[in-house]
């Protein structure tokens, strides 16, 4: 049964376009195979989740009917995961945004009319200028995920507001960077630098890679398994990953600092680390010895539940292959709020394994250059420093702290926020304790949000921006910084359906409604693009023909690393922790347990969905429509549950979430339940989505801020079947 | 010529995309899919095995399903790969009770449909959409009457090969590394 | 615990469990076997000399076969997919395809009938034989289908055939013994009635021996009526209601205990639709996996 579309026809518009995407060499008629009508090839990059592999769109009139990887590009090699093969479920999605709206109800309520793009940019910018009028422009918070933010990032530094933050920072991966910043002097960012496929021992805490589905990451890790390498799981739950696993250590939930403790401390005490690159580039190897002395295996056996032999078994076996010995920094990290020295045990086995700058470890990777083309005025000065307390609260955050925002604006310290503009991220799920999203919302003078799908934070907004998918628009080139560095880029393979627009055409309206015009000198992202290209010496056909532009060298390891630390070196002792009043070598801390007949919640990806914007998708929900909870047998028991029954979860706090689908299943200790993070949709206008499954950010209602840079460690919640 | 597919278990995570890229290259209806993933766990924790498949017909060299037709929809063609003429097919159903693999459907428009080792690609000299999509390289195609094919390769590579349920006697051309 | 299976992609009605025959099918197959056993019997009437004595069999018995069969037909017609190509069926013939040999059995029977219904003189005997030859093929071939299904454990059995055909041929006599006018002809084809659900009973006794002593996959197809989700239907609904009462009220009414009364053959006639419809779900649900 096709879903049936209604589109305005833009027959002309699109003739032309199509025109002028082959005379610029944007497009290439593919061989017409007999009867078939013609095709054409648009180079893109997903969307779906945050590793944007190389994708050519395959377009026939104005219908995507394939998508299939960019050989060219490095991070995928030419193929797509199932979501990327699935984006033509976004373009065609019969739930999507189609226009401008502004609410006419209370939030929440999701009652909007429709308006047109000029009507929304003058109000919105009327009240942005209000706003500032009152409170200042640092009054304005931006929120934001994807290729989306810059622009709208753009618009906020032009506008004067310091108030930016990706929810994947501090509910995300913040703790890990700062962790390895804190030791190496860089974070990791993304995409994460490891030379997975050449390490012949690679150790995973937690990282469920495989349905952890960064494409290129579950391709390494596949083609290391293939090679025969060493691998080693920390996890709960047996994973994928832990199945290919040599070692899987159902670790205590909470307990990991233990068993990488342990690690370190045998590496140490047997004298298994490397000498020669520790001595030349590392200090506090001796403060760090001390720190680790009592933390042998026998004592991290009993807080951990891994045979001490075991522990001992994966430490020698690790060293054996050092230097290429991966210890996976993961991606994840907000767990119990001292993530970020669970990092810095990480990265300080890593350097103990010689692994930073080797094959089959922590890359260093470059990027290629794009040049910033203007010209443009320079951004002015914020009055006030930003409200989220990065660098100064919390002293080594580098980058906008989502939750602190949040916090900030439901308190009005250190000063007031009146308005959020959400980009591309679903604040209600993301946010740990939706209450507090909601009270943060009920302070707000204003909330625009910018998506693609009428997501839970689309029905508390004011006004709704409808941004077309990935396959509708260009995009900045991603040029990461890569072993193998290259820049791709994203050229829209249709037009932009319904009245919906690109995120870089919404921040040039609204800020020309804004009176910004100045910021933005180029009329269409395409020209913008086009004079990066010219600027960077990058061949604009080639680029189109191609998808992309790669490096001739590979390139990230180096025998002559350079540190970004205080001492220029690693640092495994860490003075300015030590000064900031944090411990300079990681300690173990016990993680509360679970209370009597509750079980610690946890949960994770699945490859067929990104976080809760994957679940209305038709190819991607009749994958997976529902969530489960993994449930151990022995708890199952003692709760009186069966496999297949729908029980309705609650929490230490009471809070509960829709019932979800119990499965029993040896796959997991008795003090854990998992599910899978997304699903559990409030969003009546997401019919696929909507009461599906069971939403474990409902269930997420009490978290550890992590002192160091302010990430939520939120897998501190115990859940059982509700007794109500 | 004898297509097979190899699909290497090791490398196998079961991502799906093998999935939807079938469904997107063979306009496969909603609510119907031409290949899918089987994960099975064995044992009690924490001794555990999972094995991940990726399954489809297989295109069995004594495939039970075709000389059940009555009207020749079900046929062999090139390649040994089993294919059903739309046009003669009363979706009468008998090759779908007699697939042992549960590897045909029936689709909305009336015929019996199933994978069709994307023999329109393989004929311009492409490879399968679910072949060429396997983030993870798990997934290969060729000519088993080849010797020096990737498929004829790999199965003579020495790593323990199976197939689902030899026991039907359909002689599958779908096989497992394990 | 000992093996979970998830899988990613189902077609419905196939995946969980296969489930794309319904009740058409199972009506088919009961009207088609009455048809078949209302032809076995006209032309055995007629060759073992009792033509005139067995009028009802042989001339009407036919007819009420036709009208089952284009009934049966329509069942079959309707649980098409494809309507519109029904006539592939007859642009074709697959010698390997029960399916094709019944689709043409189908055509040649009913000509066969109306013969066998107005047959006369020398005809009657050669056009007997071909209704007896025709009709144990038309109640035969459909169990021979089945058993085909290799992928279905349930039926694999060389019995099916047999016991189909048994079937049909209690059905019909059920069905005489209820309709026709002389009381000595609808005594003769109790005592027929009784022989066959005796051989019916054997046959699907030994059906369920068969399975239980197979392959693995055979011993479940078994557990199905043995146990399983099949088991009331089968052995309530068939065995007991459509074999056992049915014989033992027919057994004694012909031994004069009782009167012969419709009892009988309207459980045969209901049996003979239960033992189809069972047979073709659980059919259905068997399988080579395991789990």
């Amino acid at each position: 049964m096709r879903l049936e579309i209604k589109r305005r026809t833009f027959l002309a518009g699109s003739m032309a376009a199509a025109a002028a995407a082959l005379v610029s060499g944007c497009s290439r008629p593919l061989q017409n195979v007999a009867g078939a009508p013609a095709r054409r090839r648009v180079p893109t990059y997903c969307e779906v989740c945050f590793w944007k592999c190389g994708a050519f769109a395959h377009v026939v009139g104005d219908e995507v009917v394939f998508l299939e990887g960019n050989p060219a590009t490095p991070i995928n090699n030419g193929r797509l995961c199932a979501r990327g093969n699935a984006g033509v479920g976004f373009l065609n999605d019969p739930d999507r945004l189609r226009c401008p709206m502004r609410r006419t109800g209370p939030r929440g309520s999701g009652k909007f009319e429709e308006i047109s793009w000029d009507e929304a940019n003058a109000e919105i910018a009327a009240k942005l200028q209000e706003i500032a009028g009152v409170h200042g422009p640092e009054a304005v918070a931006l929120f934001f995920h994807g290729s989306a933010g810059k622009y709208f990032t753009h618009l906020l530094k032009a506008y004067g507001s310091p108030n930016f933050a990706q929810p994947s920072y501090a509910q995300c991966r913040g703790p890990r960077d700062e962790g390895y910043r804190l030791t190496f002097g860089t974070g990791l960012g993304s995409p994460e630098p490891t030379d997975i496929e050449n390490a012949r021992f690679i150790l995973l805490i937690g990282s469920h890679l495989g349905e952890n589905m960064h494409l290129l990451q579950a391709q390494e890790f596949s083609e290391a398994v293939a090679r025969g390498a060493h691998v080693a799981v920390a996890d709960p739950r047996f994973s994928v990953a832990a199945s290919k696993a040599r070692w899987w250590l159902p670790v205590r939930p909470g307990s990991d600092q233990a068993l990488l403790l342990a690690l370190i401390h045998v590496v140490l005490e047997e004298g298994l680390y490397d000498r020669e690159f520790v001595e030349r580039h590392a200090i506090g190897l001796e403060e760090l010895r001390a720190g680790v002395k009592d933390k042998d295996p026998e004592w991290a056996e009993f807080r951990t539940d891994i045979r001490a032999a075991t522990i001992r078994e994966v430490a020698r076996e690790m060293a054996k292959a050092k230097p290429a010995v991966l210890i996976h920094p993961g991606r994840h990290a907000t767990w119990y709020g001292n993530d970020v020295q669970r990092a810095r045990a990480m990265a300080i086995l890593t350097a103990l394994m010689g692994a930073w700058g080797r094959e089959g470890g922590i890359l260093v990777p470059h990027a290629m250059k794009v040049a910033k083309v203007g010209p443009m005025p320079a951004y002015p000065e914020s009055n006030r420093p930003p409200a989220d307390g990065a660098g100064t609260k919390f002293p080594f955050a580098t980058d906008g702290i989502a939750s602190e925002m949040r916090e900030a604006t439901r308190t009005g310290d250190p000063y007031p926020v009146k308005a959020w503009i959400v980009s591309g991220t679903n604040l209600i799920k993301t946010l740990p304790n939706t209450a507090e999203t909601l009270e943060a919302i009920a302070k707000l003078d204003l909330l625009v949000s910018v998506d693609i799908l009428p997501s839970e934070i689309v029905a508390h907004s004011d006004y709704v921006l409808p941004e077309c998918t990935y396959l509708e628009r260009w995009d900045a080139f991603n040029n990461p910084a890569f072993k193998r560095p290259f820049v791709a880029v994203r050229a829209p393979a249709v037009d932009p359906r319904f009245d919906t627009r690109s995120a870089w055409d919404i921040a040039l309206g609204l800020g020309q409604a804004m009176g910004l015009g100045a910021y933005f000198p180029f009329a269409t992202q395409e020209d913008e693009l086009r004079e990066q290209a010219k600027a960077s010496g990058l061949d604009w056909d080639a680029l189109l023909r191609d998808g992309a532009i790669v490096a001739r060298e590979t390139g990230g390891t180096t025998e002559s690393p350079v540190f970004d630390t205080p001492s220029g070196k690693i640092e495994l002792f860490s003075r300015q922790l030590l000064d900031a009043g944090f411990d300079p070598v990681p300690l173990f801390y016990e993680t509360p347990p679970p209370p009597d007949g509750f079980a610690r919640l946890i949960y994770g990806r699945a490859p067929m969905h990104s976080f809760g914007r994957t679940q209305n998708n038709r190819y991607l929900s009749e994958l997976m429509a529902e969530n489960a909870a993994w449930i151990a047998p022995g708890l199952a028991e003692r709760w009186g549950v069966r496999d297949g029954q729908k029980v309705v979860l609650e929490n230490q706090d009471g809070a509960t979430t829709t019932a979800v689908r119990v499965r029993v299943t040896e796959r997991i200790r008795e003090d854990a339940v998992y599910m899978v993070n997304g699903f559990g949709h409030h969003a009546p206008g997401m019919r696929r989505a909507d009461e599906r499954g069971a939403a474990d950010s409902d269930l997420i209602t009490r978290y550890e801020v992590d002192p160091h840079m302010g990430g939520t460690g939120m897998r501190v919640n115990f859940v059982r079947p509700a007794t109500a | 010529m004898r297509y097979a597919m190899v699909v290497d278990m090791k490398r196998c995570v079961g991502c799906a995309a093998c999935v939807v890229a079938c469904q997107v290259e063979n306009d496969v209806p909603e609510g119907h899919c031409r290949d899918w993933i089987a994960q099975e766990t064995r044992g009690t924790f924490p001794d555990l095995a999972l094995e991940i498949r990726s399954e489809r017909c297989n295109q069995c060299t004594a495939a039970p399903c075709v000389p059940q037709c009555p009207t020749g929809a079900s046929h062999i063609a090139e390649g040994g790969v089993v294919l059903v003429h739309k046009h003669l097919c009363t979706g009468c159903k008998a090759c779908v009770a007699g697939c042992p693999y549960d590897a045909r459907y029936v689709h909305p428009d009336g015929y019996i449909d199933k994978c069709t080792f994307c023999i329109h690609r393989v004929r311009e000299g492409r490879l399968p959409a679910c072949v060429s999509t396997c983030p993870t390289f798990a997934m290969h195609f060729g000519d088993l009457d080849d010797p020096a094919s990737e498929v004829s390769r790999l199965l003579a590579s020495g790593r323990a090969v199976k197939v689902n349920h030899p026991e039907t006697g359909a002689k599958p051309n779908v096989f497992f590394l394990v | 615990m000992r093996s979970e299976l998830e899988l990613y992609g189902v077609n419905p009605g196939i995946s969980d469990q296969l489930h794309v025959w319904g009740w058409e099918i199972p009506v088919y197959l009961f009207l088609g076997g009455l048809a078949a056993g209302l032809m076995v019997l006209s032309g055995a009437s007629v060759l073992t000399g009792r033509t005139e004595r067995w009028r009802f069999t042989n001339s009407v018995g036919p007819l009420i076969g036709f009208v089952a069969l284009v009934v049966g037909m329509g069942a079959l017609f309707l649980d098409l997919e494809y309507k519109l190509h029904v006539f592939r069926f007859y642009t074709a013939f697959k010698v390997a395809s029960p399916m094709s040999w019944g689709s043409w059995i189908l055509v040649l029977v009913f000509p066969a009938m109306l013969l066998g219904a107005f047959s006369f003189g020398t005809w009657r005997r050669p056009i007997a034989i071909l209704n007896v030859v025709l009709g144990s093929a038309l109640g035969i071939y459909t169990g021979i289908l089945l058993g085909a299904l290799g992928a279905r454990p349930f039926w694999n059995s060389g019995v099916l055939g047999p016991l189909f055909l048994a079937s049909g041929i209690s059905a019909a006599a059920a069905l005489i013994h209820m309709a026709a006018g002389s009381e000595d002809e609808r005594r003769a084809l109790a005592k027929v009635d009784v022989v066959a659900l005796g051989i019916e009973a054997v046959l699907l006794a030994l059906l369920v021996i068969q399975l239980a002593t197979g392959g693995e996959a055979s011993r479940r197809a078994a557990d199905l009526v043995l146990g399983g989700p099949f088991t009331a239907p089968f052995w309530v609904l068939v065995v007991l209601l459509g074999i056992v009462l049915p014989l033992v009220i027919q057994g004694l009414a012909i031994a004069r205990r009782i009167h012969h009364t419709a009892w009988g053959p309207a459980l045969v006639l209901f049996g003979g639709l239960a033992l189809r419809t069972v047979i073709v779900y659980a059919g259905q649900v068997s399988e080579w996996r395991g789990y």
